[in-house]
């Protein structure tokens, strides 16, 4: 099955390494890894999503968060999230088919962001099936794709969900050995 | 080292913000970590840490290869708890401690190792003796450094002590470029002190899951405690005692959980897995209820994992999240550290009669002591299995024995009868040869006043016996047996069973280990019978330096029982029918 792991890192030098290498290991291909800023300074999000087995989901949380640079992971599992894609796509129109593509990127609510004389460039925001049709329908078209670009998903929980980040964060120091609180939002241990 | 003087600088320098060159942060550091031994080869890249030892109260001890000092480093942490920590120049000095830190991390041993590298200005333009060390190393540490300011030196070192010895403990590696080592910065020791230790969320241990192992336990009718390990990283042997014994639950051990429970107590039933006593692992098959403490259901453990210990709940108690549910799924799972969990747990367990179980378990031993080889007759031959049993009755049981990878390290684990933790240092995890001799110097540096055996096999001891002249550079009495039996003998075990006897690169030739030691200046012996053994063994104890003891024993004897890998925990291989005694000849 298709996970989603949000994990927030050190913003430094070979955090990338670090996580990439522990997906290597576990010799699981990742599908889509996107990174940048967070809300929290000094630490980037990112967005990694894989194909595992459905047990292989709390394993990877667990080795995520041994990682010495990683401090929080969350398991969206299948909790409600907003989950979008970025695309740029070139494409070769002559004159005549233009007026055919803009038709379609309004229908797709993309957005057409460079016009030259032979080629457009559409840049698209939404859900992987849309970026998907939209790809699909210009390849059927009589015009030609001359450069794809996809950023991969960023996906971010849905309503109050307040990150654990925000509290393991706020704990006090002298407490951090102490047995925590049962949390409510992290999926639980198989008991 | 260790003049009045350098004591005193150093200490000042841990109360009063210093400017210091880099190297000198690197002592300096190390001597406020508690850091009195150090393991390393000296070489270019590292050259300015090693003019700056001279200032400072700390041992240094010359290995002959790095890998040496990787396992004198973790040899020393084994057998004393405390943080080992090797040292060694950039490029090959760097890549030559890489199965060192392997070994650690397998075993979960705390060491932290010290590299140079080339200067900051040239990393990355393959300089002369550059590696990508911190590259290399990323999946057998728990986490690296890679420094090239000095005024970052002595937190990389700080958090990496805190690394190594937090949760489950570990290798770290830092990497110091030459330029941070030749610049200066204040040092502030208070300063660099790491972050605190971040808690791994998933480690917690709820009420409800106490209770529900608790419960577990209550009505458990063929309950198996599994001891691994954890039970000596987490100095929870105490603990773990008193759930045995107010339970009344027989306890099995991993090899590397050999002494973390006491040999003679009559609810040790002995070691588990590929190699484990046939009750062992049956005891394990028919239970109904496994408590493992501190042990990851290693795959030499568990044999096939779809016929493991099929009727049994599971309760797993282990400090490392990602341990639970890797290989066996459990019931209930409290992850934390060992020690603190059974100090939760053990105000729920109430008295139980375990009478008839144990009754069970002392029946299923049927006729296995008869077939021992230590209970049978001297027939003039000599089997490993009696220099291991001879060993430790001579000693009392009382000396730390380090051993190598092979036969001898199975015969040792079964026939060596450990009452105390740290008294057993064997590479498991990695299996590494050659571990053996380093971890020994490592151990005699750690624990100076103790009696510190080598039992090594003679492939194994060749791997490292360069060490032997760091052993006499540095003055240790650290006694050596050699078990030859002229073969790689695990290997030929192997193609014994499984590749019809075909000894394809197995049989072996050896120096005489003898006349080797002799080179070294140092005494020893040659013994082939069991009477020679016992003079032996005392006169290597006896005498004031170490000693070798080529000791050659049967060549093709195989370790039994023994589990082929894939095989269920049951399917074992058994002791061949030898003739058993009609009275067994008793322990000597
Ligand atoms: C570095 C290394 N290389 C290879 C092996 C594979 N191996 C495991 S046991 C063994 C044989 C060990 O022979 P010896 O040291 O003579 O000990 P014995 O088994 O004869 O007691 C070998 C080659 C290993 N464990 N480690
Ligand atoms: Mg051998």
């Amino acid at each position: 099955m298709l996970h989603t792991f949000i994990a927030y890192v050190d913003d430094k030098p070979g955090v990338l390494t670090r996580v990439a290498s522990l997906f290597r290991r576990l010799n699981i291909n990742i599908t889509s890894l996107t990174v940048g800023r967070s809300e929290r300074d000094g630490l980037s999000r990112m967005t990694i999503v894989c194909e595992a087995s459905a047990e292989a989901g709390h394993r990877i949380r667990a080795s995520l968060f041994k990682l010495e640079n990683v401090v929080d992971v969350d398991d969206i599992a299948q909790a409600p999230n907003v989950t979008r894609e970025l695309a740029l796509i070139k494409v070769a129109v002559t004159k005549e088919l233009r007026s055919q593509i803009f038709e379609l990127v309004e229908v797709f609510r993309a957005r057409i962001v460079d016009l030259t004389a032979e080629s457009l460039m559409i840049e698209m925001t939404g859900v992987e099936s849309k970026i998907e049709g939209l790809i699909e329908i210009l390849r059927a078209s009589d015009c030609c794709i001359l450069e794809l670009c996809r950023s991969g998903k960023m996906t971010m929980r849905r309503s109050h969900h307040v990150s654990s980040v925000v509290r393991a964060m706020s704990v006090p120091a002298n407490e951090s050995e102490e047995p925590r609180p049962v949390d409510e939002d992290a999926p639980a241990l198989p008991q | 080292m260790g003049t009045h003087a350098t004591t005193q600088a150093a200490n000042a320098h841990l109360t009063t913000p210093t400017r210091l060159t880099g190297a000198e942060i690197v002592w300096a550091t190390l001597y406020g970590e508690g850091v009195t031994d150090v393991f390393g080869y000296p070489g270019g890249a590292i050259l300015p840490v090693y003019d700056a030892l001279r200032k400072f109260p700390i041992h240094h001890t010359l290995v002959r290869h790095e890998q040496g000092a990787a396992h004198m480093a973790d040899g020393y942490a084994r057998a004393s708890g405390k943080v080992g920590v090797a040292m060694a120049t950039s490029g090959p000095g760097a890549t030559n401690l890489v199965t060192g830190i392997a070994t650690a991390m397998l075993d979960s041993i705390p060491i932290v190792c010290i590299t140079g590298n080339v200067s900051s200005k040239v990393l990355g333009t393959d300089a002369f003796q550059e590696v990508d060390i911190t590259g290399i190393t990323l999946p057998v540490t728990k986490h690296n450094f890679l420094v090239s300011r000095p005024e970052d030196i002595a937190p990389a070192i700080r958090h990496a002590f805190q690394i190594a010895r937090s949760a489950r403990p570990g290798p770290v590696l830092v990497d110091i470029t030459k330029d941070a080592q030749q610049g200066t910065a204040i040092f502030d020791f208070a300063a660099a002190a790491p972050p605190p230790h971040r808690p791994h969320p998933m480690r917690r241990v709820e009420v409800s899951a106490l209770d529900q192992a608790a419960e577990l336990i209550r009505n458990a009718q063929r309950p198996v405690i599994l001891a691994g390990h954890g039970v000596i990283e987490s100095g929870a042997g105490e603990q773990l005692l008193s759930l045995a014994e107010r339970a009344q639950i027989p306890v099995a051990l991993t090899l590397l959980g050999l002494g973390g429970f006491p040999a003679s107590h009559s609810l040790n039933i002995g070691m588990m897995g590929m190699h484990g006593e046939s009750w062992v692992n049956h005891a394990i098959q028919d239970a109904d209820l496994l408590i493992a403490c501190g042990m990851r259901f290693d795959d030499r453990v568990t044999g096939a994992t779809a016929t493991y210990a099929l009727k049994a709940k599971k309760i797993h108690i282990e400090v490392d999240p990602s341990e639970i549910n890797k290989n066996i799924k459990v019931d209930v799972a409290l992850v934390g550290d060992l020690a603190q969990v059974l100090d939760q747990l053990l105000p729920r367990v109430a008295t139980r009669n375990g009478a008839a179980w144990l009754k069970t378990i002392e029946a299923s031993k049927g006729a296995v002591a008869v077939h021992d080889i230590k209970n049978l007759p001297d027939s003039g031959h000599l089997y490993a299995a009696h220099v291991m049993h001879d060993l430790w009755h001579i000693t009392g049981g009382d000396a730390i024995i380090v051993t190598d990878v092979g036969q001898h390290q199975m015969w040792e684990a079964q026939y060596f009868h450990h009452e105390r933790p740290r008294t057993l240092i064997t590479s498991g995890g990695l299996g590494t040869m050659g571990f053996g001799l380093p971890a020994a110097i490592g151990a005699k540096t750690a624990c100076p006043d103790k009696e510190v055996w080598v039992i090594a096999g003679d492939g194994g001891f060749q791997m490292t016996a360069a060490e032997l002249a760091t052993i006499v550079q540095e003055g240790l009495k650290v006694n050596i047996a050699i078990v030859n039996n002229g073969y790689l003998g695990m290997v030929r075990q192997w193609q014994e069973f499984f590749y019809e006897r075909n000894y394809e690169a197995t049989p072996l030739v050896s120096p005489d280990f003898v006349k080797l030691a002799d080179a070294h200046g140092l005494p020893g012996r040659t013994v082939r019978t069991r009477t020679e053994l016992d003079q032996a063994v005392a006169v290597a104890r006896a005498a004031k330096g170490a000693f070798l003891l080529n000791i050659h024993v049967e060549k093709e004897d195989a370790v039994y029982p023994m589990i082929p890998a894939g095989n269920a925990l049951h399917e074992m291989i058994r002791r061949p029918g030898k003739k058993p005694l009609d009275k067994p000849a008793g322990n000597k």
